[in-house]
């Protein structure tokens, strides 16, 4: 294969490194470059660009039947796309996923800057878009790892002091007795479905998973002969009918479970938890009232929020909407925060290292919803599309000037 | 004379353009024009009474003519005339246009042949079509969940809904005056009568202060004889809005074929709203202006003269015929601009807001470019280059023009000019480039492989050219998909949610990007960067309109269907213009031709020194 340009750059690779001091050294060097050269080649570069092209061209194609949150789980936050046969616990991988190509195009853009780099006017262009790139992608690592989204739900006239997951399922067991505060005892869905026995210091019982379901019907038991889901609380009334895990777009999954709460003295009986039904129910125990509910995984703020006003316009005649707005007051006792401000579309509210979105109305626009987004490398972006469009512009402005010095010479 | 020849074919057009400009005199007594000028609110904006007609036609019938029973052709402020104050005559007229067979035999009809049908012809099946339309809509639906997208439904039950979407737009056309008035005021439920029309009817004719609040006649019907709303004392008709009043009288001189007394209505209802709502008029007579030149229409009539022009320049006259060509390309692109910036200040957005306007726009960026090119390059492929992809997305605009109004309403996340202005005009450089270096490839190859006109200079420009418009696009395409991250970042706090949109913006990132670097690193060289920008319009196609039919079928009747298999047929053209390109050189007839005289030039130099 005819290829000078391509072996031109990977001889000046390999001279690259001065002499060393010992033939030791020298050989250890060596083969150190021999190892590590092949990722500073352009054609892996090439490579990783086509297959992130076939990959984002699957996971596109995906989100006709899988919801946004999956398809960016199973393809681009994973290091390998998986297959696994119809109805079989075993899978293998079959693609390499976002995070792999990701990792491997970074090592390769820094690679080949710390080998090729050559600080020239005709390269500067390059070497910031690079730089940019590296920029971005770090932020995307970043953001991966440590943005967390949730959303905040607010009556017409209400107020909120919390924030819920979108996907995460948590059991609350929650002691109302102190005056000033709640005390709030969280187990996490993935600690439910062990269907094991769990202690806390906070509580004076165990609480133990009899059973577990990602996603369930509760509905009325239809005959009395039939088992109780539960011995105690709302469940004894009902049935459970469990549901497979669903990823489809615009379809949710409703957690639910029996769990088993003991004392030293001996069990206190069976209640049924579930998402569907949206209340806690009490436990009473050691003469205190515990409440306890399945819900989604909430986070507190130590502020709150009060929707004054939720305003949502259409266009006259049409469906089209114009406007939604939530006129919000915003109380943080520990900054002494109180005032009032508006959160609209494209007009989010940042405070305290999150920002909140105006996301959606429910219920004919009795209730607002924020979306509550933590992302502390929010920045990276903004300041990698400078370079890199800084970068690009150079570049492409010296050849254009080179290529019209040529021709209109 | 022959070098003169460029300017008298410009001056030629230009005539012609000015004399397109003049709005033609009604061919009736009737004053057509006066009334088609009208403003009226719908869909949510302000807009001339013939901006209604015309939309509503192609949305009808897919073409904005039409003719009454005597073969006439009215125009479509004439046909609305009919609809609004005539709906008898209008309902004989036309206006339905149904193609799918398959509707046409449920239907089974006795209906007249062809392929448009009048309302009166449809009325005896109207039952039949609201049935068929409530099991189609059932049949769209996902009771389970269990792969229930939108090709659950028929081709049929697809054609069925249009056809009853057509109906209701129809009819709520119709109920947009008050048609009927006196039979509704007689009937017991009156009040949920009127209620129902003034929520049915489509546009509104009763001008308020804010363009927002005007109302249908019947909404103001309704606020008239709400009690304590009027003076008693007075008969209904003189306390009704003066709008109400103006629009009634034009009913009765139009019904009783008195055109002056129809003329002197218009007359008067207009100086009262110059008066009252003259800020509301500079845009809507404006817009009646830009609806009778149809700059659009123009421009493709201009294009394929350009496209004529530059491919015969390659045969004989190349100077002449490649100056003609160009300099109508330069008047072609000023109307281009005319109609795009019309647009923009008509809307007060920026250029791309819809599907529609990014294919405006991506023909205007590509003219633009190809402009450059041709003024650096003489050598008539950046006319012809222009002329083909402004007559294609004019084309593929006016196909997407039949969904509706073209100049429709932002939704609420979308009310941003900046971002507009901003992320969308990049993104739709970076189409447009992607596709130009896409289309200068394919003449790369088509002239190469099949004719000997690929000389090496030819050549070697198209390379530099296509090089210069991979660079190009790879700036705009990757700083516009970002821009968009970081809009979502603004709008939904997140810098990117591998959306369908936006991964389709990336793929063309991604694959500009190979491009660049496989030819850095020398793996491609003049042929392997054609067949890879080949390739690059694949991927911009996904991107512009594959990714909008993930949810084909569900939310997208019409266009998209067809659009489908339009996409598919566009791609497989695409392979196959990149295998022609894949030829070995040697079969390539420019290449072939040249190796020949290369082989005769190194044997003449040869043989000399032989016989010596």
């Amino acid at each position: 294969m005819a290829n000078p340009s391509a072996t031109s750059v990977e001889r000046v690779i390999a001279e690259r490194p001065s002499a060393p001091k010992s033939a030791e050294v020298s050989a250890a060097l060596n083969t150190l470059i021999r190892i590590l050269k092949p990722l500073t080649s352009l054609r892996l570069t090439i490579a990783c660009l086509l297959l992130a092209m076939v990959l984002v061209f699957v996971g596109t194609l995906a989100q006709k039947d899988l919801d946004a949150f999956y398809a960016q789980k199973r393809y681009f936050n994973s290091w390998f796309v998986f297959w696994s046969p119809a109805g079989k616990d075993w899978r293998v991988p079959v693609f390499p996923g976002g995070f792999l190509l990701g990792t491997v195009l970074l090592v390769n853009l820094i690679a080949a800057h710390v080998w090729r780099f050559t600080l020239s006017a005709k390269k500067l262009g390059i070497v910031l878009a690079h730089i940019g790139l590296i920029l971005m992608l770090v932020g995307g690592l970043f953001t991966s790892l440590w943005s967390r989204d949730s959303r905040m739900v607010i009556p017409q006239g209400g107020t909120s002091n919390y924030a819920e997951s979108f996907k995460d399922t948590e059991l609350a067991v929650i002691d109302r007795s102190p005056a000033d505060h709640d005390e709030v005892v969280s187990i996490s869905a993935p600690m439910l479905a062990k269907e094991q026995t769990i202690q806390h210091p906070k509580l004076p019982f165990t609480i133990k998973t009899v059973q577990f379901f990602p996603n369930a019907d509760v509905n009325k038991r239809a005959e009395e002969s039939k088992p109780a889901a539960a011995t105690q609380g709302f469940g004894t009334r009902l049935a459970v009918t469990p549901q497979p895990e669903t990823t489809r777009p615009e379809q949710e999954n409703l957690a639910a479970a029996v769990v088993e709460l003991s004392a030293a003295s001996g069990p206190l009986g069976r209640w049924l938890v579930c998402e569907q039904i949206n209340r806690p129910q009490t436990v009473s125990f050691g003469g205190k009232n515990y409440d306890i509910q399945l819900r989604r995984t909430r986070y507190y703020k130590p502020y709150s929020i009060h929707l004054n006003k939720l305003t949502h316009e259409e266009y006259a005649g049409t469906n089209i909407p114009k406007n939604f707005a939530s006129d919000i007051r915003l109380v943080d006792p520990e900054r002494h925060e109180d005032r009032d401000t508006l959160i609209y579309m494209n007009h989010p509210l940042r405070y305290h290292g999150e920002t909140f979105y105006q996301f959606q109305t429910l219920q004919n626009d009795k209730f607002t919803v924020f979306e509550v987004v933590r992302n502390p490398s929010w920045m990276l972006p903004y300041l990698s599309c400078l370079i890199v469009a800084f970068g690009l512009i150079y570049q492409f402005g010296f050849h254009l000037t080179k290529f019209f010095e040529k021709r209109f010479a | 004379m022959k070098r003169h020849v460029p300017w008298i074919l410009t001056a030629v057009f230009v005539v012609w353009l000015l004399s397109a400009l003049r709005i033609p005199a009604p061919k009736s007594a009737f004053n057509t024009n006066a009334f088609g000028k009208l403003p009226v609110l719908a869909n949510g904006r302000l807009k001339p009474l013939d901006t209604v007609a015309r939309t509503s036609l192609l949305m009808l019938r897919g073409k904005q003519s039409i003719s009454d029973a005597d073969d006439r052709a009215l125009t479509p402020s004439e046909w609305m005339m009919d609809v609004l104050m005539r709906p008898s005559a209008a309902d004989k007229l036309k206006v339905f246009v149904i193609t799918s067979p398959d509707v046409l035999d449920q239907l089974h009809a006795n209906l007249s042949q062809g392929k448009y049908y009048s309302f009166h012809e449809l009325q005896p099946y109207l039952n039949e079509i609201e049935r068929q339309s409530a099991l189609a809509e059932k049949a769209g639906e996902s009771p389970t969940g269990e792969k229930a997208s939108g090709s659950a439904q028929s081709l049929f039950q697809r054609e069925i809904l249009k056809l009853r979407d057509r109906i209701v737009l129809y009819n709520r056309l119709k109920s947009s005056w008050l048609t009927g008035v006196e039979e509704h005021l007689r009937s017991e439920d009156f009040g949920a009568r009127v209620e129902y029309l003034a929520r049915a009817a489509y546009v509104r004719i009763v001008p308020r202060a804010n363009d927002q609040d005007w109302q249908s006649a019947w909404q103001s019907l309704m606020e008239t004889m709400r009690v304590g709303g009027r003076d008693e004392s007075k008969p209904l008709s003189e306390s009704l809005d003066p709008a109400v009043r103006a629009y009634a009288t034009m009913a009765n001189a139009y019904n009783s074929k008195d055109a002056p007394a129809f003329n002197d209505a218009v007359a008067k209802y207009r100086t009262a709203l110059e008066t009252n709502f003259g800020k509301f008029l500079k845009k809507t007579d404006y817009e009646f202006r830009f609806n009778a030149f149809e700059p659009f229409y123009q421009c493709m009539i201009l294009y394929v003269c350009i496209f004529l022009l530059a491919l015969f320049s390659w045969l004989v006259w190349p100077d002449v015929l490649g100056r003609s060509a160009f300099w109508l390309l330069v008047l072609t692109f000023v109307v281009h601009t005319f109609g795009l910036i019309s647009r923009m200040w008509l809307q007060d957005r920026p250029p791309v807001t819809n599907l529609y306007s990014s294919a405006i726009f991506i023909g205007w960026a590509v003219c633009g470019l190809c402009i450059i090119l041709e003024r650096i390059f003489r050598n008539g492929i950046g006319s012809l280059t222009a002329a083909t992809s402004g007559f294609i997305t004019l084309l593929i605009a006016h196909h997407l023009s039949l969904e509706g109004d073209t100049m429709e309403m932002l939704r609420a996340v979308l009310d941003t000019n900046f971002w507009l202005a901003t992320h969308v005009v990049a993104v739709t450089l970076g189409y447009a480039a992607t596709f130009l270096a896409g289309l200068l490839a394919i003449i790369y190859i088509l002239r190469g492989v099949f004719t000997t006109s690929l000389d090496k200079p030819t050549a070697k420009s198209l390379n530099n050219m296509v090089y210069g418009i991979v660079c190009f696009a790879t700036l705009f395409s990757f700083v516009g998909t970002v821009l968009g991250g970081i809009w979502a970042d603004q709008s939904w706090g997140r810098f990117w949610g591998f959306d369908p949109k936006e991964n389709g913006a990336l793929l063309i990132v991604l694959w500009n990007a190979t491009i660049l670097h496989a030819r850095w690193g020398g793996f491609i060289r003049e042929r392997g960067l054609m067949n890879m920008a080949v390739f690059g319009n694949i991927v911009t196609a996904f991107s512009w309109f594959g990714v909008n039919m993930l949810g084909a079928g569900l939310h997208s009747y019409g266009f998209m269907d067809q659009a489908y298999l339009w996409l598919i047929g566009f791609d497989i053209s695409q392979i196959v213009l990149m295998i022609v390109g894949g030829i070995p050189l040697r079969h390539w007839r420019s290449f072939a031709k040249q190796a020949e005289t290369a082989a005769a030039v190194a044997d003449a130099a040869f043989r000399p020194a032989a016989v010596r």
